[in-house]
């Protein structure tokens, strides 16, 4: 009798503890709230990419909201499908890109969003509207825009690099950086190959992987990297990589050898867009921090950060007079093109679609497959 | 009496079910699952392809446990034949980094490794660079294309990768070796010296076989982490090699989710490892011993 | 026994010493750097600390680890002493099953630790979902959260759980090595069973509990493979925010803490040597 009474108590106390536990989570995220005032603290729970807000924001938004944010971030779009998979992340608003909204769209993630909290919405350029991730406007306020595309370092590379050949030849063998996430790498593969970024054939994507791993087992990449890219290409660790023009131009801020081409076989144009998880608990105040983030003024601050083109047309329009006024000089405007690719460019660009179950699968079996 | 007190393993006993049995089962529940839920063993199928990862991966922490143990059984001797204030510093020493998180000495080591980094700007400042420069291109097929080198590839190399983990784990090697040799008993030693034996002959005849049990338990403790580890490849390995622990990290975490198989890659090494481990104490005559500090 | 080292043997221990503090000096040196970088030295600054303590994910992560690894060792030593005492007071048949599930969490790889007990902790969140909505619309007294996490909690226990296996292995021996007629002589003397543990067993383990939870608090500080796996979104400790630091440009704030957290237990351990040596000294007068 005694051994069941015991054990019964352990039972409690281990389930007790797992309960508790959980409620002293919930203390521990507003524990980091500034202000007392409110009798509930208000937490939003953000997970967006690294290197990819003006942090003195999120201080503003507290200041006028009195909501405490929660910032994360993770590493791509699929280590956050991972995440959110896994239920290691415990988010309210995310920060995915097109292809990645419609596959959580389908497989009913996301919530839909009342547009009423959200004036700010109104902002945002019609360009952005309505894309064929969401294709209804239900689920999503876009924050930024921009192309993918290959940096090199000039003072490395004797060259004009023009073509995805660059990222394949083993004439640059390593010192060449592939990016980490299989929906880039694989596109610029196919791209190289004169594929649509978006095919569904077997083949097409298996030639694109083969490309892939004759390189890599060639010696062309010095590493896989998503943000490492930062370090690795202003202090001269590496000549080749691809990634994001808004990136790029934060490295040129602290390399001035580094240039960037979107290669003639074209590329990729993205849009990032905020999103709110359909089991957020914090669904008010997440709906409170994406209008702040669509308000002109914090376009105009995003931008002049991390360099990513903003879909509020307003802001996008104001941020030559706007970087003047703050840095007293003249914006140039190949900067600016390279940040706002302007028609011409994204006429060559195609946008990402949600790919079909299978060839998902594909995808994440080849990339399984390349790591070895 | 005694009996009445073994009800204090009761809890534990049920924490155990709870968060030790029941995880490892659902591991392997996980493992022979489709990802819709029925039972498979495509999971395993699979494996095949991943050959390549695991013999690299026991590759290199075989490599990292050798070195390991031929750098940390010498010290581990030669502390114990210290005094006794130098033995106690030389503990604390050897102690001490692990409490700065293991990330942190890594990322230290990312600095120095980088192409630019401070072990190349020292190569080139003592003009080793330009010295290698000027043989390599003495010998090679054709001189005049020979392009001179500008920094010595070493990270992203699976010799940073092991020599992360070295470095990580080395206290791990030298604690439970150190801790054997010294509670050998010191009369022993005597005894065979007063028999006539010489220092080399007490050492490979006394010494050694007395602090197998501490070998063993070191090698588990450097092999087990090595073998597993998933940030010491990311960080000095660059991704391009990729071991064990980033295969399964990938499958969870990454950028390819996949948890079934991840959990049958998981199961895979568990096992490999277990028996591992299993072979080798049948030496050393199962002791449950060789505790650390 | 015990001879002087040579040299040369002297010289060998040396050398593992530079290896093994070269990187954490430099991590120190580079602390105090102007410029952002961890290789070019730009002058001497103290700019990285102010920024270190206005940087709030990662003085919340500090303290996270250090609450955490304070409490899981506090936990694990009290719980692993009492198993430790259980296991030694079972038959040797009972014992040495639970003896070999207790070091699963020591030899098992990390990550496979990790890797269950996010899978596991999923999957009672899931159903735990699913009793307390349940719950909630059969009645209206409780609400129940019906949405559980991976945070805090979790991370604490999966501490807790690997912590354990190393009190009991550090007390185990101790336990072993106790005269076993102590306790019925006791008990004979008419002491109940709890001041028979009290008064006898707690005093003859002391020592190998000091040094079980000296050991649970290092593994705990070090850890960051079974955090990663179990501490989810919402709770993240220094480790796991280097890790993703070091994913992005690295900020010599990290070569900061690394210097003040080395300080701090430099620090600690000259205190705790400075008295077991003064106690020694004293003891040995009084002897003498």
């Amino acid at each position: 009798m005694k051994k069941v009474t015991a054990l019964t108590l352990a039972c409690l106390i281990a389930a007790s503890l797992l309960l508790s536990g959980c409620s002293v989570r919930r203390d521990d995220t507003t524990a980091a709230g500034t202000n007392s005032s409110g009798s509930t603290k208000r937490v939003v729970n953000v997970c967006s990419w690294g290197e990819y807000i003006d942090e003195d924001l999120i201080d503003r938004f507290e200041e006028e909201t009195g909501i405490t944010v929660n910032y994360q971030t993770a590493e791509s779009n699929e280590a956050l499908y991972s995440l959110l998979k896994t239920g290691a992340g415990d988010y309210d608003v995310i920060v995915p890109s097109d292809y990645m909204i419609a596959r959580l769209i389908s497989e009913d993630m996301l919530a839909e969003l009342n547009y009423d909290n959200i004036p700010n919405y109104a902002l945002i350029d019609e360009q952005y509207k309505g894309l064929n991730f969401d294709p209804d406007n239900k689920y999503t306020v876009p924050y930024t825009w921009g192309t993918l595309g290959i940096i090199y370092n000039t003072s490395m590379v004797d060259e004009e690099i023009t073509s995805w050949d660059a990222m394949f030849d083993s004439k640059y063998a390593g010192s060449v950086l592939m990016i980490r996430n299989s929906r880039d790498a694989l596109a610029a593969a196919l791209l190289d190959l004169g594929y649509s970024l978006n095919t569904t054939d077997e083949e097409e994507i298996r030639q694109a992987y083969a490309l892939l791993s004759d390189a890599k087992s060639k010696g062309v990449y010095q590493g896989f990297v998503m943000d490492e890219v930062f370090q690795k290409m202003e202090g001269g660790n590496a000549a080749i990589a691809m990634y994001y023009a808004g990136d790029y131009l934060t490295m040129l801020e602290n390399n001035e050898d580094l240039a960037f081409v979107i290669p003639e076989e074209g590329s990729n144009w993205f849009v990032d867009a905020m999103c709110v998880l359909k089991n957020a608990q914090h669904k008010e105040e997440a709906e409170a921090w994406i209008n702040f983030i669509a308000s002109t003024e914090a376009n105009l601050a995003n931008m002049d950060y991390i360099w990513y083109a903003s879909p509020n047309a307003e802001a996008l329009a104001e941020y030559p007079a706007y970087y003047e006024e703050t840095y007293g000089e003249e914006l140039d405007m190949g900067l600016y093109e390279i940040m706002a690719a302007p028609q011409e460019v994204l006429d060559r660009c195609e946008i990402y679609e949600n790919l079909p179950a299978p060839v998902l699968t594909l995808y994440n079996d080849l990339w399984t497959e390349l790591g070895i | 009496m005694k009996h009445k007190l073994s009800r204090f393993a009761i809890p534990y006993v049920v924490w155990m079910a709870l968060f030790v049995v029941a995880p490892i089962l659902l591991v392997v529940v996980y493992a022979f699952s489709s990802a819709n839920g029925g039972f498979t063993l495509a999971n395993f199928a699979r494996m095949r392809t991943y050959t390549v990862v695991f013999t690299r991966s026991f590759k290199l922490a075989i490599i990292a446990t050798a070195v390991c143990l031929l750098i940390g059984y010498p010290v581990s001797y030669m502390m114990s034949r210290e005094g006794e204030r130098f033995q106690r510093v030389a503990m604390v020493l050897i102690m001490l980094p692990m409490w700065m998180n293991f990330l942190l000495r890594t990322y230290s080591w990312m600095s120095i490794l980088e192409n630019n980094g401070l072990l190349n700007q020292f190569f080139q400042h003592i003009g080793l660079i330009s010295l290698y420069n000027q043989i390599a291109a003495r010998f090679a097929a054709d001189p005049a294309a020979y392009v001179p080198i500008t920094h010595f590839q070493m990270i992203g190399t699976p010799g940073a990768v092991v020599l992360g983990m070295v470095y990580n784990y080395l206290p791990f090697m030298i604690l439970p070796i150190y801790s054997v040799i010294i509670k050998l008993d010191a009369s022993l030693i005597e005894a065979a010296r007063d028999l006539g034996a010489s220092t080399v002959q007490v050492f490979r005849r006394v010494i050694l076989p007395l602090s197998l049990p501490g070998v063993l338990s070191g090698i588990t403790m450097v092999f087990v982490p090595s073998v597993s580890t998933f940030a010491i490849s990311k960080m000095l390995g660059g991704g391009t090699e990729m071991l064990l622990g980033d295969l399964i990290e990938q499958q969870f975490l990454g950028g390819a989710y996949n948890p079934q198989l991840g959990a049958a890659i998981s199961l895979v090494m568990m096992v490999i490892v277990v028996v591992c481990m299993v072979v080798m104490n049948r030496f050393g005559e199962g002791e449950e011993q060789a505790v650390m500090l | 026994m015990k001879r002087k080292g040579t040299f040369l043997s002297r010289l060998f221990m040396a050398l593992v010493f530079v290896f093994l503090y070269a990187p954490i000096a430099l991590l120190i040196i580079f602390s105090f750097n102007a410029g952002s970088s961890n290789t070019v030295w730009k002058g001497f600054s103290l700019d990285w600390y102010g920024k270190l303590f206005h940087n709030r994910l990662i003085m919340q992560s500090v303290y996270t680890t250090l609450l955490v690894s304070l409490l899981a060792t506090v936990i694990a030593t009290v719980a692993g002493t009492f198993a430790a005492i259980g296991f030694y007071a079972m038959r040797r048949r009972v014992r040495q099953p639970l003896m070999t599930v207790n070091n699963i969490p020591m030899m098992n790889a990390d990550i496979v630790t990790g890797v269950s007990l996010c899978l596991f902790f999923v999957a009672v969140f899931n159903g735990w979902h699913g009793f307390a909505v349940w719950f909630n619309q059969a009645q209206r007294l409780f609400i129940l959260e019906e949405n559980l996490h991976l945070g805090f909690g979790t991370l604490l226990i999966a501490h807790i759980g690997f912590n354990i296996p190393y009190v009991i292995l550090s007390v185990g021996p101790k336990l072993r090595q106790m005269d076993k007629n102590l306790v019925d002589a006791a008990q004979d003397l008419g002491c109940t069973w709890m001041q028979a543990f009290r008064k006898v067993i707690l005093p003859e383990i002391m020592p190998g509990i000091v040094s079980g939870a000296l050991t649970a608090f290092t593994m705990s500080i070090d850890d960051f493979v079974i955090s990663y796996f179990t501490a989810g979104s919402s709770a993240s400790t220094l480790a796991m925010t280097i890790y993703g630091m070091t994913k992005k440009r690295v900020s010599p704030q990290i070569n900061a803490i690394s210097t003040l957290l080395f300080l701090t237990v430099l620090i600690l351990l000259a205190i705790v040597n400075l008295r077991e040596a003064r106690q020694e000294r004293l003891s040995a007068r009084r002897a003498g």
